[in-house]
């Protein structure tokens, strides 16, 4: 076993010691702390948070606005992927700018900018009015599709670069050699592009719905304190009702959503990258 | 065949438009408000004004927020650098099993909910006997920082031609001087990109540092958040204005180190 003595794996020691006492500790302690009951191992915490008809509400919620903004960010984010690998020079360095300078920038500032595009009297009113489509202003901020539709504004990144990419790795003579063949447009997408793109779709998925799963800050500036989602109320359960038991049982629920969202999704793109 | 082509043309520039002018609306509206005179976001602004930046001046507790996440993002972001630095060269170099076990967990941190691994440490803190919110906030900051160096230096080293040090030294260098004049220059640009990216990941961090939080000691994204539930005003726009400017700076600064197309790698 001379791999274990290989004297350059002492140079990750003081990283993977500090990561396991200040945060892999925790976590497991967080872990073992929701399961553990005045009697030992317990379940009751957590069928107690799904007997109650709110909780499963709150749930409902979490996945619904999650899809949405993920189904939105797919459907801006995959063409602009595209758009993003084929565009010339300057199109694509200002595209890229728009992309990675938001990233940049914390969820505070783009929730609040939001708040101001979503007003009564916000630029999505002025414009949807412009075009003729609505007939009187209305409201969107505090409701469902304003905090979609800030959501999707704000991870869209997510969407793009992963899908890029894989797009940019794609022969465009692949698809030219298709259409000597005799290959519609239709056809070649279906059966050329897009399944060369799937990993690259996983993981932007993968990230976009695992980001508004967890988003915390977004919803409480968009849309309030009467829409929670778990990871809303996980955190008014510690910050404003000092119910830890609530807050601790919520919590593990997001870990395991996260948790599954990255296995799975990195099973998956696995599977489909090495497929093609 | 060039009707297909115009049409994809067209289609690039039209998706290309509406994603870079949708992507910028959050940031150009904050930047317009920020210099308008109305105090109820009016866009586009009836006048121009800097009475907003005016105002930041006498704007209670937003210094001292400031001071206290640039200190935390400085030191976060110098221990990560000292730390993932040195983990990258091990995995990168080093032959030992579960390298890429040991490089998923110094990641992980981004892929999990931040408010989750802050509810953990706040407990985990506690339990450790750590109550200093100021020591707790600068702990987990390393945390967050960490894995932007890692996996940064990661990607830069295993790019790195290795054999270049040996030609060094071929051609007359020790080994401490093969690795200053041509592993260090090499890696630089990645090395200080990494950074840059890290620290204003801890200045932007909300979900984890609402744990430790204080009335003496606030992160600045704390505290703007403070203010705008307590008396939404263009001052936060202005503010936020600021962080924008920083984040124009980094990008600049990162497109001459690294280039813009290696900050877009996922």
């Amino acid at each position: 076993m001379k791999a274990w003595r290989d004297p350059v794996a002492l140079l990750a020691l003081p990283a993977v010691l500090y990561l396991l006492v200040v945060y892999a500790y925790p976590l497991l302690w967080l872990l073992m702390k929701s399961f553990s009951g005045p009697a030992g191992l317990t379940l009751q915490p957590y069928v107690a948070f799904m007997s109650d008809p709110f909780n499963w509400r709150v749930i409902g919620n979490t996945l619904r606005v999650a899809a949405w903004v993920t189904v939105v960010c797919f459907i801006i984010g995959y063409p602009a992927a595209f758009a993003l690998a084929r565009a010339g020079a300057v199109l694509q360095i200002v595209m890229l700018v728009s992309i990675i300078l938001p990233l940049s920038i914390g969820a505070v500032v783009k929730a609040f900018a939001w708040q101001i595009v979503l007003r009564r009297d916000g630029v999505v009113t002025q414009l949807m009015m412009g075009l003729g489509l609505w007939d009187e202003p209305q409201r969107l901020l505090f409701t469902e599709t304003g905090l979609v539709l800030g959501a999707a504004n704000i991870f869209l990144p997510f969407m793009i670069l992963p899908i890029y990419s894989v797009v940019k790795l794609i022969d465009p003579r692949l698809s030219e050699a298709g259409a000597t063949l005799g290959a519609t447009p239709i056809y070649r997408f279906t059966h050329v592009t897009l399944p060369l793109t799937l990993p690259g779709v996983v993981s932007g998925v993968a990230f976009v719905f695992s980001l508004s799963v967890s988003m915390f800050v977004i919803p409480s500036l968009l849309i309030g304190d009467r829409f929670q989602t778990l990871s809303t109320l996980t955190g008014r359960s510690f910050l404003l009702m000092r119910n830890e038991q609530l807050g601790s049982t919520t919590a593990v629920i997001l870990l395991a959503l996260a948790v599954a969202i990255v296995v799975g999704s990195t099973w998956l793109a696995r599977r489909l990258g090495g497929n093609s | 065949m060039t009707g297909i082509e115009r049409a994809t043309r067209y289609f690039t520039w039209v998706i290309a438009a509406f994603s870079v002018v949708f992507l910028m609306t959050p940031l150009v509206v904050t930047i317009a408000v920020s210099f308008g005179s109305s105090t109820v976001f009016t866009l586009p602004p009836p006048d121009w004004s800097l009475r907003w930046y005016e105002r930041l001046a006498n704007t209670r507790g937003l210094l001292p927020a400031l001071i206290t996440s640039l200190q935390v993002a400085a030191i976060s972001t110098a221990v990560a650098m000292a730390l993932g630095t040195l983990c990258a060269i091990a995995l990168v170099r080093g032959r030992f099993p579960g390298r890429e076990a040991i490089s998923t967990f110094l990641v992980s941190p981004l892929m999990l909910p931040g408010l989750v691994i802050g509810i953990a440490m706040l407990q985990g803190f506690k339990a450790m006997g750590l109550r200093d919110i100021y020591a707790s906030l600068l702990v987990a900051h390393v945390v967050i920082t960490l894995p932007y160096v890692v996996r940064t230096v990661v990607g830069a080293l295993s790019l790195f031609d290795f054999s270049l040090i040996d030609a060094a030294r071929t051609l007359g260098c020790n080994y401490p001087q093969a690795l200053l004049r041509v592993l260090v220059p090499a890696l630089a640009p990645a090395f200080l990109t990494s950074g840059m990216f890290a620290f204003l990941a801890s200045m932007d961090n909300y979900p984890i540092s609402i744990f430790f939080t204080d009335a003496w000691t606030k992160t600045l994204p704390i505290q703007m958040l403070q203010y705008v539930e307590e008396r939404p005003d263009p001052t936060i726009a202005a503010i936020s204005a600021g962080l924008v400017l920083l984040a124009v700076v980094a990008l600049v600064i990162g497109d001459r180190l690294v280039g813009l197309r290696k900050l877009a790698d996922f």
